[in-house]
């Protein structure tokens, strides 16, 4: 079902540019309220400022308050009336703006948004989309860095999204709104300055929720990651180099679907996996994705799955969180770990 | 330059901040403190009979209903059932003031409101039935799923008003909570929402005294719930909520008033549910019979007969036309309810998502062996509900 996204003619230079992926969220964005007047965009600041991470800019200029909401400051009541608001026909693009603040609206998201399509039987799909910028490293402090995306995988009825490239930025955000499930697209905070050489103009993919994507093809171990992680998996692969592994790196761009087939393929061809994610490992997606590894690959498996994952503690001070947060050295800890359980 | 030179220079002219001043006038959104009452005034001489025979007609029906679904609780069809007898007047009332086009969003509670709304009075009790949530397609009735969660639903009623709005609709939402649930977070936020959007949506709270066991005033300290209004900045009426042409007098200028564009009112009717909780509870540990049996003399069916009849619009041969209505109404939903409902048990997986996941189609794939293996291969498709 992969579709492309014509741009006007007069843009169409196909010239490529430095985007960031708040800029790319922003088209997305953009680009889906021009297609389809259903879409609106509510949140705290997203109008006239232009959200805080400025992803919105714009917007409320563009198609009017009505169509991008500043609201009040009330999460649950955000997402509450967007549920109305889609019972009604409409396809609301929610802004959480941190991921701690969208605590107050879980009940809304799991007694309702994920439930309505199954309690109606059918009746009434929500296609909400509710956008969290998710995860640390960018200096935050308490309740501005979680990384909640376990909580929202544990829902059924949920889709959970997560990009880590500049493209995939805008295509799975633009996949988020056409769907008529309900999705948490997270957005991994410290990637949004992260420049990347991308073509606005030219017609952009909308990647299919749910397929997870190879970024580096290698033979000694798979790396299997998401958001904020595949920038740190990518470097760690390069270091590994220098040691003589060939390191292959899984982006799974969606936590909910799961995509078994691609992960599992890998983990046969290479026979070792590495889980890495930022948020606390207990009970985290590490645990689910090495135990679905496991049920698959068993007998390919040269070593056990490993995970590297952040403590299992409350986010860290920003002066303490380059200790929690799975950085490179650690990567390759695991990756040695593997190798070197492989060889005893 | 020093400060005594700054402060001593002419042009220095500090400009005071503007003087604090309220948005919204308080005085008119104000409930008066009496509760609004019709039936026994000199304001009933003003109602259409037609209109107080056609509430009659409902309320009786309604507490015929309310008999006939307890009933069912204790003959095991009913997995539960919340009665709403006493309260017939509030629930009847929220529907007959709503148009087609309009939108009702019922708590647990108003079962007999989206039956007087017209809902197949066994499709209303599916939920309560236990072999489905929904039961009915809501944009169909434009009733929203009876919501168990409390207050949950009131930002619905606000969101879909105000999309209707920005469409250009002319729709009206009324949402309808318990005294407990005006204590939710979503009530609040809901109520803002609301009149900060001039979102056309009734708020009927139905307080009937207690949230389970739990009485009003632990509930809260306000001087009414419809004080509560005023806050928020929308007008705030107490209405006696056994009043049946009080209750849709003033819903229906709440409705009149969201459907010009003027907002949203929060209606408080004082009402008593006269049965516990649900079938579940035993309301003996937290009321006295004192208390019960002085509102059985303000039951809804009372008042309105005895104003019925004291004008002559009702004679005993017209309510016994009205009784035997119910009654065929009663045995209908009795006999519909003795059958279990045909269920299939893969129905389990197939309204979890558009497309299933890899994940769900793997155990979709398990409970179709397991069914294959207890039923033979067409198990799947035959299965009933023992």
């Amino acid at each position: 079902m992969t579709t492309t996204v014509a741009a006007t003619a007069g843009e169409r230079t196909g010239r490529a540019v430095q985007a960031t992926m708040a800029q790319a969220l922003g088209r997305a964005l953009r680009d889906a309220m021009a297609e389809d007047p259903a879409v609106h965009v509510l949140g705290e600041d997203v109008g006239t400022l232009g959200g805080v991470f400025r992803v919105t800019d714009g917007l409320a200029k563009e198609f009017g308050d009505d169509r991008c909401t500043d609201t009040p400051l009330a999460e649950a009541g955000i997402l509450g009336a967007a549920v109305g608001m889609a019972m009604y026909g409409l396809r609301p693009v929610v802004e959480m703006q941190f991921d701690a603040f969208a605590y107050p609206a879980f009940e809304q998201l799991v007694s309702h948004v994920a439930k309505m399509r199954n309690r109606t039987m059918g009746a009434m799909p929500l296609p909400i989309t509710v956008r969290i910028p998710y995860g640390g490293g960018i200096g935050g402090v308490e309740h501005h860095s979680d990384s909640s995306e376990a909580y929202y995988m544990a829902t059924a009825g949920l889709h959970v999204v997560t990009p880590a490239t500049v493209e995939d930025a805008y295509g799975l955000l633009r996949a988020s709104i056409a769907s008529d499930d309900p999705v948490v697209f997270l957005e991994p905070k410290r990637l949004y300055w992260a420049k990347a050489a991308w073509s606005p103009e030219a017609p952009a993919a909308v990647e299919p929720i749910g397929r997870a994507v190879v970024r580096r093809p290698g033979s000694s171990a798979t790396l299997i990651t998401y958001g904020p992680s595949l920038p740190v998996c990518l470097e760690a692969a390069e270091a590994a180099t220098a040691e003589g592994w060939d390191l292959e790196v899984v982006d799974l761009r969606s936590l909910v679907p799961f995509d078994d087939e691609t992960v599992a393929a890998s983990v046969r061809r290479t026979g070792r996996a590495v889980v890495v994610h930022e948020s606390p490992g207990f009970a985290g997606p590490g645990g689910e994705i090495a135990a679905r590894i496991t049920e698959r690959c068993f007998h390919h498996l040269e070593a056990p799955v490993l995970r590297v994952a952040g403590f299992d503690i409350p986010y860290p001070p920003p002066m303490q969180e380059r200790h929690h947060l799975p950085g490179v050295d650690r990567v390759l800890d695991a990756v040695a770990r593997l190798q070197w359980e492989a060889e005893s | 330059m020093t400060v005594q030179e700054l402060a001593g220079a002419a042009a220095y002219r500090p400009t005071p901040p503007p003087a604090w001043k309220p948005l919204t006038d308080p005085a008119p959104l104000l409930p008066d403190p009496e509760p609004y009452r019709v039936l026994g005034t000199d304001a009933a001489a003003g109602v259409d009979p037609d209109l107080l025979l056609r509430l009659y007609a409902e309320l009786v029906r309604g507490r015929r209903y309310n008999a006939q679904a307890t009933a069912l609780t204790k003959q095991g069809r009913l997995a539960v059932y919340p009665s709403s007898t006493g309260q017939e007047a509030c629930e009847v009332a929220a529907a007959l003031v709503l148009e087609e086009r309009d939108w009702l969003f019922p708590s647990y509670r108003d079962t007999l409101a989206a039956v007087a709304r017209g809902l197949d009075p066994v499709e209303a009790l599916t939920l309560l039935r236990g072999d489905r949530h929904t039961g009915y397609d809501p944009r169909e009735h434009r009733i929203a799923p009876l919501c168990t969660p409390l207050a949950t639903q009131l930002p619905h009623a606000v969101g879909l008003a105000h999309a209707a709005r920005l469409k250009g609709d002319d729709v009206v939402a009324l949402a309808m909570v318990g005294d407990g649930g005006t204590s939710e977070g979503d009530f609040h936020e809901a109520l803002n929402f609301a009149a900060v959007w001039r979102a056309p949506v009734v708020f009927l709270v139905q307080n009937n005294g207690f949230a389970i066991s739990v009485p009003l005033a632990k509930q809260t300290a306000a001087p009414s719930l419809a004080h509560k209004a005023v806050g928020y900045g929308m007008p705030g009426r107490l209405v006696d909520g056994n009043d049946a042409a009080a209750m849709h007098q003033v819903l229906a200028e709440a409705v009149a008033r969201a459907r010009s564009g003027e907002g949203p009112t929060l209606v408080e009717a004082l009402t008593y549910r006269m049965d516990a909780h649900t079938n579940a509870d035993d309301a003996t540990r937290y009321r006295g019979d004192d208390e019960v049996e002085a509102w059985r003399a303000h039951d809804p069916i009372l008042l309105l007969e005895r104003e019925l009849t004291g004008r002559g619009l009702l004679d005993e041969e017209g309510a016994g036309t009205v009784r035997e209505a119910a009654e065929r109404m009663a045995a209908d939903l009795r006999d519909q309810m003795n059958a279990d409902p045909p269920l299939d048990p893969m129905d389990l997986f197939s309204h979890v998502y558009e497309e299933p996941t890899g994940q769900l189609r793997e155990q979709e794939a398990r409970l179709r062996d397991e069914l294959e293996a207890e039923h033979g291969p067409h198990g799947s498709e035959t299965e009933e509900a023992r």
